[in-house]
């Protein structure tokens, strides 16, 4: 073992020591732990600061709007009474990464917030195949100028009120705002023209003239109609779960700068949509990574004691996992199971017991567990990552069960514990407790009327019974409603049955 | 790698926010800050206010579930001894155990937040205009003053700091080690008596002297080395023009203290006096208070004996006026000073002493006055008029004066509102 100097000793910190620790830490985390970032770029700032960057979706420039307003009143009075802390660090997943540290962090906080977010979400960004794939890292602080000057431009030249209306209608509709599967690649026009001379050729190799004798179907009237509502709905791209995009794109009567300011906002909800699936992961990936960083500076004799007492106090405090019945309890911690299940990976890896080789025969006493971990914070998202690396031993660990609550009967069901028979089960529905598709009303836009009446219909397929809450309902159909500019409905149908369950309808206001 | 301070960048990012979202709730607020008046005592209204807006205003809904329909499945940590297919009984509570799926859609009934001391003032005091108030602003731009700033190093001989000075200069000879000058006496007092002959032994003595004689001399070099004042030492007074507060007003409380006034009507007179004030300081950068009470005689009292204080005797009017042109002539010149009035009384006064009060009133103290609010307070309505109401009803053309009746503390702030409003003039 190396013993090298401390890197700091006490509370306080200065520029010189983050320079220090992040050199230190960089060290650790590249050469030891084989991670991939983006150049880091650290920023300090005070606690004021922080509110007002957690008021704005945690965003350090973005568009005004009174929603932000409300919620930095909120966070100030919790935080001013004391009834919240701040967070001690923010990361925003660009190139660089910028991370935001509180000036009030003790100098062993900042340690860990830069091994956290510096290395452990920075390396997640770059890597996951998520945010690889739907976010571009070094044009989001980009894009969020542009979104902000639009709209302090739009305020001024067509009022407040009239950008409030959209972007609050927007804003309503912001978890329908993103599109849950790889976006289409646009046909180049020279595929299609290669496509259709393959087609045409086909057809001449394949022309058999005994089709000729066949009687022609009737075409009556109303296959007709049918056949041009298909027409119609193939040339809208419907059904559409991406309500934002449908209506910017189609909505018949929005100005050009409303489209805008809906794309502005879809864009920022499909920015923060990776972040949702894989949350669990995120927290886990940058928890493990400070611990493991934080236990190589102290073996390395780069921290004292006192710092890693700080450290693991704090740390503790972070992995809590109250039980159910806790007054504390608030639903699975993410960074508590993120972080057991990639110490379990890491167990599997390096101590396998036979139970471990009979789930896991393909890691099960590998050794290189940083390769493991780094393949799955690559590949995975929350709920495959459940899927497929949720051991027994942690659901023992844990003692997770799975309880059923069905509105129609005054009683809870456990359904699944840890044992045996119930391990799949469980790990089955803890998947699914992380897949949004199932956690967010599934609504599409069915049907677009852009001739006739000009009615927009809207679809939610229910499962398991599950309808929507009606006061926001309709609250949030007056918004599309006022966006679409014309009549809009709202059907509930059964995603089983098929069988309408509720319709709502809502007009536009003059 | 990089680190970048923004601490200096500017703090209140949310500021455009949150004024957004105050001009959202401007009515709710509109009817807190109504009951604060009503309710709150006086001397509390300037600090800020809890505001508790109900979530329908500022509700931002989206599509949720609702919690009480369908099936829903979590999986939960710390089972004890739960087995599969035990059933458990709901908690009364509604919505089940509470955790995992259910999306937090708008569980908030209230949102409470605080209003800052200024945005509550401001939207207290929100379309109200002091009238008048450009009169006197033109002309106090220009008055600055000087005042002391501290030190400095040089300046004029006239602005030496003596006491600054010495203070160095003493410092400096100790660190120095500047023999002092009554150690020099003594030693050529000894050289004096080591030189007069006294007798025998003459070697000893001038070995004596000679060493004294050394010694003087290398005292002397040392405090012609050491100066007892050197140019460092020299401090002088520093003077910087400060600008004079550029719009400065003064307040003038005049109240009725005969016995007639209880203490109900004097904590309306007493809520308006505080409103006005209030009022006052937001527009000007102070704004100074003096308080008149008056019975037959007047005196300037402190607020406390103002507003507490009791007395009985008549009520003439006038008195209090008198004083008041006495006190504008002696402490607030009219070009420096921004003069306000408000005259809280139950309306009754001598009749020989109306004519007296309304030429006062009239000849000289209006035109001196920015404005003159009279209050007249009362406990019930009733048909009786006054004999100020209806001896000032002569001055209502003035452009500086104003009156009301006020019966209840809930009509002050409609009342205050109603003078000040800024359409005032075009109503």
């Amino acid at each position: 073992m190396d013993n090298r100097t401390l890197l700091y000793e006490g509370s306080e910190w200065d520029f010189n020591h983050l320079r220090r620790v992040h050199d230190a830490i960089e060290e650790i985390a590249i050469d030891e732990m084989g991670l991939n970032v983006y150049r880091n770029q650290i920023e300090v700032i005070t606690s004021d600061q922080m509110l007002d960057a957690y008021a704005a979706f945690g965003m350090p420039l973005m568009y005004s709007h009174w929603s932000f307003g409300k919620r930095y009143s909120r966070e100030a009075l919790l935080y001013r009474k004391g009834a919240q802390s701040l967070a001690y660090e923010l990361v925003i997943n660009s190139d660089p990464c910028v991370a935001y540290v509180i000036e009030e962090n003790s100098m062993t906080m900042q340690t860990l917030v830069i091994a956290h977010a510096c290395f452990g979400h920075n390396h997640f960004f770059k890597n996951n195949y998520l945010f690889r794939q739907w976010t571009d890292a070094d044009r989001v602080l980009d894009d969020l100028a542009y979104a902000k000057r639009f709209i302090a431009e739009c305020e001024e030249r067509y009022g407040m009120q009239a950008v409030e209306r959209t972007l609050d209608a927007a804003h309503a509709l912001m978890s329908q705002g993103v599109s849950r599967y790889a976006p289409q690649r646009p046909v180049r026009s020279q595929d299609a023209v290669l496509k259709a001379e393959s087609r045409k050729s086909h057809h001449e190799a394949t022309y058999n003239d005994l089709w000729r004798t066949l009687p022609k179907p009737k075409q009556d009237a109303d296959t007709e109609d049918n056949a041009e509502r298909e027409f119609d709905a193939a040339a809208l791209r419907l059904p559409e779960e991406n309500l934002l995009r449908f209506l910017s794109l189609h909505a018949p009567k929005l100005k050009d700068w409303q489209r805008e300011v809906l794309d502005i906002v879809r864009k920022t909800a499909q920015y923060f949509y990776p972040q949702q699936q894989t949350q669990l992961m995120n927290e886990g990936c940058a928890t493990f990574v400070h611990y493991q960083i934080m236990n190589r500076l102290h073996q390395t004799g780069q921290v004292n004691e006192a710092a890693m007492l700080e450290f693991l106090h704090m740390h503790t405090a972070v992995v809590t996992q109250p039980d159910f019945d806790d007054k504390r309890f608030r639903g699975l911690n993410p960074y508590a199971l993120g972080f057991a299940m990639m110490k379990d990976i890491q167990r599997i890896c390096q101590s396998p017991e036979p139970e471990d080789e009979a789930w896991f025969p393909e890691i099960a006493g590998r050794g290189d567990f940083m390769g493991v971990l780094r393949d799955a914070w690559a590949d995975f998202r929350d709920e495959s990552f459940v899927l497929q690396f949720l051991s027994p031993h942690l659901i023992r660990k844990m003692r997770l069960f799975a309880v059923r609550d069905a509105s129609d009967s005054p009683h809870l069901s456990v359904e699944a514990i840890h044992d045996e028979s119930g391990y799949r089960e469980i790990r089955h529905r803890l998947a699914q407790q992380y897949d949004l598709s199932k956690r967010d009303p599934e609504i599409e836009v069915t049907e677009a009327d852009l001739k006739g009446n000009r009615r927009l219909v809207l679809t939610h397929r229910v499962r398991d019974g599950k309808t929507l809450s009606s006061s926001t309902c309709n609250r949030v159909l007056r918004h599309v409603a006022n966006l679409w500019g014309y009549r809009v409905r709202l059907i509930e149908v059964d995603a089983g049955t098929g069988q309408t369950l509720n319709d709502y309808d809502a007009v536009a206001l003059p | 790698m990089q680190v970048i301070d923004r601490r200096q960048n500017p703090k209140s990012k949310s500021l455009g926010n949150r004024q957004r979202f105050l001009r959202r709730i401007k009515s709710q607020i509109r009817k807190t800050v109504k009951d604060a008046i009503e309710n709150r005592s006086v001397s509390d209204l300037d600090s800020g206010e809890k505001v508790s807006v109900t979530a329908n205003e500022i509700g931002e809904p989206t599509f949720g579930f609702d919690a009480a329909q369908g099936s829903r499945n979590y999986v939960i940590p710390g089972n004890h001894d739960y087995r599969r297919g035990d059933r458990i009984r709901k908690p009364s509570g509604g919505s089940g155990s509470g955790s995992g799926g259910s999306p937090d859609g708008d569980g908030e009934d209230a949102f409470v937040f605080m209003l800052s001391r200024d945005e509550f003032l401001n939207l207290f005091f929100e379309d109200l205009q002091l009238p008048n108030l450009a009169k006197r602003k033109l002309k106090s731009v220009a008055s600055e003053k000087w005042s002391r700033a501290g030190y400095a190093n040089d300046g004029s001989p006239q602005r030496l700091n003596k006491y600054q000075t010495m203070r160095r200069s003493l410092a400096r000879r100790i660190a120095l080690k500047r023999p002092r000058l009554h150690e020099l006496n003594r030693l050529e007092a000894e050289f004096e008596a080591a030189q007069t002959p006294t007798g025998s032994d003459d070697g000893n003595q001038s070995e004596e002297a000679k060493r004294l004689a050394r010694l003087i001399e290398e005292t002397r070099e040392r405090m012609r080395a050491v100066p007892f004042l050197d140019p460092v030492d020299l401090r002088y007074n520093r003077f910087e023009q400060t600008p004079k507060p550029a719009t400065q007003a003064v307040m003038f409380c005049l109240m009725d203290a005969s016995a007639s006034m209880t203490e109900s009507l004097k904590d309306l007179a007493k809520r308006f006096f505080i409103l006005l004030h209030l009022f006052l300081n937001r527009h000007y950068r102070s704004v100074e208070l003096v308080f008149i009470r008056h019975t037959y005689t007047a005196a300037e009292v402190d607020e406390e004996t103002f507003f507490h204080g009791r007395e009985t005797g008549g009520t003439v009017v006038s008195s209090a006026l008198e004083v008041m042109l006495r006190i504008i002539r002696e402490r607030y010149p009219v070009q420096d000073w921004n003069i306000y009035a408000a005259q809280a009384s139950d309306g009754h006064n001598f009749d020989h002493d109306m004519p007296r009060t309304i030429e006062l009133l009239q000849r000289e103290i209006l035109d001196l006055c920015q404005y003159y609010a009279y209050i007249e307070v009362g406990e019930e309505e009733s048909s009786y008029v006054s004999a100020l109401w209806s001896g000032y009803a002569q001055l209502e053309s003035h452009p500086h004066f104003a009156r009301a009746t006020v019966l209840d503390p809930t009509e002050i702030y409609p009342v205050f509102h109603k003078l000040f409003a800024s359409n005032r003039q075009a109503s």
